[in-house]
This record gives C-alpha cells, sequence and structure tokens, in this order.
C-alpha cells in the first residue's frame, strides 16, 4: 500500500527536474499519437528538433516565436502569484496589438513611434486586465469566467475594425493598414527576423522576477496570493493590489501583441496569435509561477510550435501535435508539481 | 421599425431560440452537476469540442447518427473521469486543470480530425438530425411547430431540466452530490464517499458536455469546424452562476442567452442600419458577464466548490 505524504519541506533540485520530468513525460505520452498517423517517433522528433534549434536561423526563428509567450508567460505568473486568475491574456495581447497598430501608422520618427506603440499597448492590455479584476472586486464576479468570455469579446472587437474601418481598400483583405516603415521594430541579425522586440522580452523576465522577489508591490503581490486573510490583517490593500496585478499582467501582456505588430506582422489581423495568451499559461505553470523559469518554458513552447509544422511537411503527422503537447504538458506539470507538496509512503499493511 | 419586430417575433424565432438553447442546456446542466458536487469543471469548451468531433466522425464513418450520439457521450464521460482524476483523486488546482484539459482536449480533436480527414477546403458534412414533429402536440398553434416540432435531441434537452432537478432534489445520490459540495467533511462523516460521489458527477457532467457537442455537429451544423463550439463553453460556466447551481434556473439563463443569441441573429440579417455583425456577436458576451455583474453578489456558490477533500487533512 502506497499513500501521499506530506512534505515540510521541497528540495531544490526539484525546481529544475520537475518540469524536465514533466516534459520527458508529454513527449513520451505524444510519441503514441505519432504512432498512429503512421510515421515514425524517433524521426519525427528529430526533425522538430533540428527544424527549431538545429541551426542559427531555426534558433532565432524560435526565439522570435518564445517572445510573445515570454510576454503573456510573464503575465499569467504574476496574475498567478496574486492567485488573480487572468485566463484573459489572449484578449489582452490583441488589445495591446490593436492599440500599437494604431499609434504605429501614425507618421513620426521611428524611436518615437516604438516607444508610443509600447507604451499605448501596454496600456491597452491593462485596461483590459481591469475589467475582470474591478468586477472581481466591485461584483465579486468569477474573474476565470468573465477574463475568458472578454477574450471573445476583443476578439470581435478586432474583426469589426479590420472588417470595416481598418479594412484594406486596396487588397480588400480583412487587414488593418501596415504600421509606418520607420517604425518597424530593427531587425538585429541580418538575413533572420530576430528584432529589438525578443531582447525586450528577454531583458523583461529578470525585470519581473526583480519586481516580484525584491520589491514592495512584489512582496505585498506574493502575501495577497499565499494568504489573503494574513494580508489584510498586516495592513495590505488586498483589493489595491489586485487591481495592481491586474494593471501589470494585462500591460505584459499587451507587450506581447506590440511585439508582434512592431516585429512581426507590422499589421493586424484575425489570426495575429495562434493562441499564444493561453499558451502563457502552460509557459507560467511550467515556470512554477518563477518569471525566471518563464524563458526556458516559452522558448520550449516555441520550439514545438515551430518543429511541429516542419514534422507536418516532412513526416505528415498533424502540426496540431505541438496543441496537444501543449495541454499535455500543463497537465502533466500539475501531476509533477505534487511531488513538491508531498511524497509517496509506502505504509505497512494494518493501516 | 414596426417591420422589424414582425420580423424579428415569430414562430421561427422561436424555434430558433429552443434550438440555440440545447446545446447550452445540456452543457449547462452538465456544467452545474459538476459543481454542485465542488469541482469546477473549466475542461467544457475542449471536452465540447472533442465530443462534437468524436461523434461527427462516429456518425460520419458509420453513418449512424445515433452511434455518433452514444461515442460523443462516452467521450464526455471518459474526459469528465481524466478532470476528476486530476481535481478529485489527486486534489490539484481545478482552474489550471480545467484550462489543461481544455488545451489537451481542443489539440487532441483538431489533431484527430486533420488525421482522419485531411485538410479539404470544404469540410466534410453529414445528413443529421431531422426534425421529428410529435402527433398532436405539434399542432397546436405557434407553440407547436416552435417547440414540439424539434429534433429528438431538443426533446431530450426539454426533458432533461426537470429529470436533473429530480436526481439533485429528490434521489439519495442527489443529497450525496450536494453535500460532497457543500460540506465533504461531513458528508464524509455521514458515510458518503467524497471522492466515490464526486468523480460520478463530473462523469455525468461530462456526458452531458457531450450531448451538446454532439447536438453542435450533428443537429445544429451538420459538419465539424474548428470553430464550432466558440466560446459556447464558457457560456455555460457562467449560466451556472447565473442560474444560481439550480437546474430550472439554469435551464432559464440558458434560455435567456438563447433568446439574445437568436435576437442578434435576426438583427444581422435584417441588415440593422450600418452596424457591424461583430458587434451582434459580441453581445451574447457581453450580456452574460453584465448579468454576473448584477448576479454574483447573492451567488451562492457550493461552499466546497475549488476546495480539494483529503481524508484526514484540514
Amino acid at each position: 500500500m502506497f499513500r501521499l505524504e506530506a512534505r515540510t519541506s521541497t528540495p531544490a533540485w526539484f525546481n529544475l527536474a520537475l518540469p524536465l520530468i514533466a516534459i520527458a513525460a508529454t513527449l513520451i505520452l505524444c510519441s503514441g499519437l505519432i504512432a498512429i498517423a503512421g510515421a515514425g517517433v524517433i524521426e519525427a522528433y528529430g526533425v522538430m528538433l533540428s527544424a527549431s534549434l538545429g541551426d542559427s536561423y531555426a534558433i532565432t526563428e524560435t526565439l522570435v516565436r518564445a517572445a510573445p509567450m515570454i510576454f503573456t508567460g510573464l503575465a499569467v505568473a504574476i496574475a498567478f502569484r496574486a492567485k488573480f486568475w487572468n485566463i484573459g491574456a489572449e484578449g489582452q495581447l490583441l488589445a495591446g496589438a490593436v492599440a500599437s497598430c494604431f499609434i504605429g501608422a501614425i507618421p513620426m520618427p521611428g524611436t518615437l513611434a516604438m516607444v508610443l506603440m509600447a507604451l499605448a499597448g501596454a496600456a491597452a492590455g491593462a485596461l483590459v486586465a481591469l475589467v475582470p479584476a474591478t468586477l472581481r472586486v466591485k461584483f465579486k464576479v468569477d474573474d476565470v469566467v468573465s477574463s475568458l468570455l472578454l477574450n471573445s469579446v476583443i476578439y470581435y472587437a478586432l474583426m469589426a475594425l479590420i472588417e470595416g474601418p481598418w479594412k484594406d481598400t486596396f487588397s480588400g483583405y480583412p487587414i488593418s493598414p501596415p504600421i509606418e516603415d520607420s517604425a518597424n521594430f530593427p531587425v538585429l541579425i541580418e538575413g533572420t527576423r530576430l528584432h529589438l522586440g525578443v531582447v525586450v522580452a528577454l531583458i523583461a523576465a529578470p525585470l519581473c522576477w526583480f519586481l516580484i522577489a525584491r520589491t514592495t508591490l512584489g512582496f505585498r503581490i506574493r502575501v495577497t496570493g499565499e494568504n489573503p486573510e494574513a494580508a489584510r490583517y498586516g495592513g495590505i490593500n488586498v483589493q489595491r493590489v489586485l487591481l495592481s496585478t491586474a494593471l501589470l499582467s494585462g500591460a505584459l501582456a499587451g507587450l506581447a501583441g506590440v511585439g508582434e505588430v512592431g516585429g512581426v506582422h507590422f499589421q493586424v489581423m484575425s489570426d495575429i496569435s495562434p493562441g499564444y495568451g493561453y499558451s502563457g499559461i502552460v509557459v507560467a505553470m511550467l515556470a512554477r509561477l518563477n518569471p525566471l523559469g518563464v524563458v526556458p518554458a516559452a522558448i520550449f513552447l516555441a520550439a514545438v510550435m515551430t518543429g511541429a509544422e516542419a514534422m507536418s511537411r516532412a513526416t505528415g503527422v498533424p502540426a496540431f501535435l505541438s496543441d496537444v503537447i501543449q495541454g499535455t504538458a500543463l497537465l502533466a506539470m500539475l501531476v509533477a508539481l505534487l511531488f513538491t507538496a508531498y511524497r509517496i509512503r509506502r505504509v505497512g499493511a494494518q493501516t | 421599425m414596426s417591420a422589424v419586430f414582425e420580423q424579428i417575433f415569430q414562430v421561427g424565432f422561436l424555434a430558433a431560440i429552443i434550438r440555440i438553447a440545447t446545446p447550452l442546456a445540456f452543457a449547462t446542466l452538465g456544467e452545474m452537476f459538476s459543481e454542485r458536487a465542488g469541482v469546477l469543471n473549466l475542461g467544457i469548451e475542449g471536452i465540447m469540442l472533442l465530443c462534437a468531433m468524436a461523434g461527427f466522425t462516429a456518425a460520419s464513418l458509420s453513418g449512424s447518427l445515433w452511434l455518433g450520439v452514444l461515442v460523443a457521450v462516452l467521450v464526455g464521460a471518459l474526459m469528465g473521469a481524466l478532470h476528476a482524476l486530476f481535481t478529485v483523486a489527486l486534489g490539484l488546482s481545478q482552474h489550471v486543470c480545467g484550462i489543461g484539459v481544455t488545451l489537451f482536449s481542443s489539440g487532441l480533436a483538431y489533431f484527430l480530425y486533420r488525421l482522419i480527414f485531411g485538410q479539404q477546403s470544404v469540410p466534410p458534412s453529414i445528413d443529421g438530425f431531422k426534425p421529428a414533429p410529435i402527433p398532436l402536440l405539434s399542432d397546436i398553434p405557434i407553440l407547436g411547430p416552435a417547440v414540439f416540432n424539434q429534433f429528438t435531441l431538443v426533446y431530450l434537452a426539454i426533458i432533461a431540466v426537470p429529470l436533473a432537478a429530480f436526481v439533485l432534489y429528490r434521489t439519495p445520490w442527489g443529497l450525496s452530490v450536494r453535500m460532497v459540495g457543500e460540506n465533504p467533511r461531513a458528508a464524509d462523516s455521514a458515510g458518503v464517499s467524497v471522492i466515490a460521489t464526486r468523480f460520478q458527477a463530473v462523469i455525468l457532467g461530462g456526458a452531458l458536455m457531450g450531448l451538446a457537442g454532439a447536438f453542435l455537429t450533428m443537429a445544429q451544423f451538420n459538419a465539424f469546424t474548428f470553430g464550432v463550439v466558440s466560446g459556447r463553453g464558457w457560456v455555460a460556466i457562467a449560466l451556472v452562476v447565473f442560474g444560481r447551481w439550480d437546474p430550472w434556473r439554469s435551464a432559464g439563463a440558458a434560455l435567456l442567452f438563447a433568446f439574445v443569441d437568436a435576437l442578434q441573429l435576426r438583427m444581422q440579417a435584417s441588415g440593422l442600419g450600418h452596424i457591424p455583425y461583430e458587434a451582434f456577436l459580441m453581445l451574447p458576451f457581453i450580456f452574460t458577464i453584465v448579468a454576473m455583474a448584477f448576479m454574483s453578489r447573492n451567488a451562492v456558490a457550493p461552499s466546497a466548490l475549488l476546495k480539494p477533500f483529503r481524508r484526514g487533512e484540514r
């Protein structure tokens, strides 16, 4: 007979080992689907690996894809730290994209445009995130449900824009007019798509870590999440902390949209985000809500996405395998996390 | 303006409300059973999509629509069991597990659909359910053609509401469900197995979500597309709150939502001014958010919702 027993402390190496175990379990579980699709498992994963991390160009492509998920991952990690259940990073990303595209289309000096785009995108994302937070604080509305529903509202608002006033009259496609050339984020390595926004994302992660681990606001966020009663008793205004967390989280998700407009697409279209907001939840959980862990977790998911497309072309296995991997990785990580709180202990037959 | 109203309020409009409400009623009842036992199931959106795909595929390959429904129900129950395994047996975070189940199920639905049907320019369709008018009742003016000339699955939904109320309030099992959702420790000392009851409720909920998915691809659209569920699962979760975790009120909430949805479809079709159609698509979601703001203050969620139960642990 085995039973779960509460752990009093967690060894430090768990932080690294758990995500790796979860990822290994995920890849083993998903290999069944590759086999069902009639392809060689080793071959398929081999193609995925070489197409995403095999050479320097592939690595830059993976990093470009990781950037929005670093931002949404940070957004979710910080929100979840305060137990503000922000499932709305997708809508906040879209709002950030629309706002930055609007600013980027106005002629002005390039540097100014980029700064204003980032500010507008962050503000738009923050405003959207403020809605579920306010509804929770003022009306006790469950933040999960309201932030989820808001994603659909924002999506339809975006569609109304690009099929209405923003519609490209020249091509007739439902896409926004492009931003000014001078507002395009500079490419860092000639011949790749590695843009300035990727570096900003990589810098944002340690900044967020500093904020959470070393500042008063970070302390308040953590206490609010871990024990709201104690926080209140200690004189922390829990409602205000939740609203600040929402603003911060939404701004980060908005920046994900800014990067996609300024560095990748240069305009807004209906499929500007293939679910980066939801992927942010997977990233944050794999990172154990640690902003520093968000970077490798986002790079892993980005590698799976880039790799899955190449694998699909080479072996015929549907590229949607990457979606299954994301869901499985999230569930596997949750199970793995169980071992931080519990250990399996063999107990005698007398019980 | 009066011409617009005449066009909107007619028999076809009533019938449309009933049709739109059907998958929502199944999904809402499913989510309600799960939550009454103390388990939030955010996997609903993905479970509905996977069941819609599985039912469609089974019906399309076998030629039997009812086999498709059966497969959808079984897959729904299976996914419910998976969610219960994580949240009830292992006691993991219900929020995050639900999102995980949704991501996993929708990924699996996309993957298997593409594997089985390949990439086609026009999505394959099936000959879906046909309306089955009930003799005599369907001759009643207005109400007859609107309510009693519908798909068999619609009648099933209409029966499901009183049945769910009966099961929840009048049977020993229903009492157990309510007990483990309100006070699992008391239920445990009264000899009710908290784990088993929660498993059963979440599995039953999953099966009902399966029916909702089956209705979408086999009666409403007769084809599977990646956007076939498009937020209906999330709406069902809101409707449970709006319906205060009660079968009758939840069904009422589903009807009210269906009314708003049918209204937006009509207004879209009647081409009201230059309002973009997306504004109408948004309407039900905004309506739900606003309705929740009014309702949630007095909402009485099951006390043990979101709280895992481990014996001998406080």
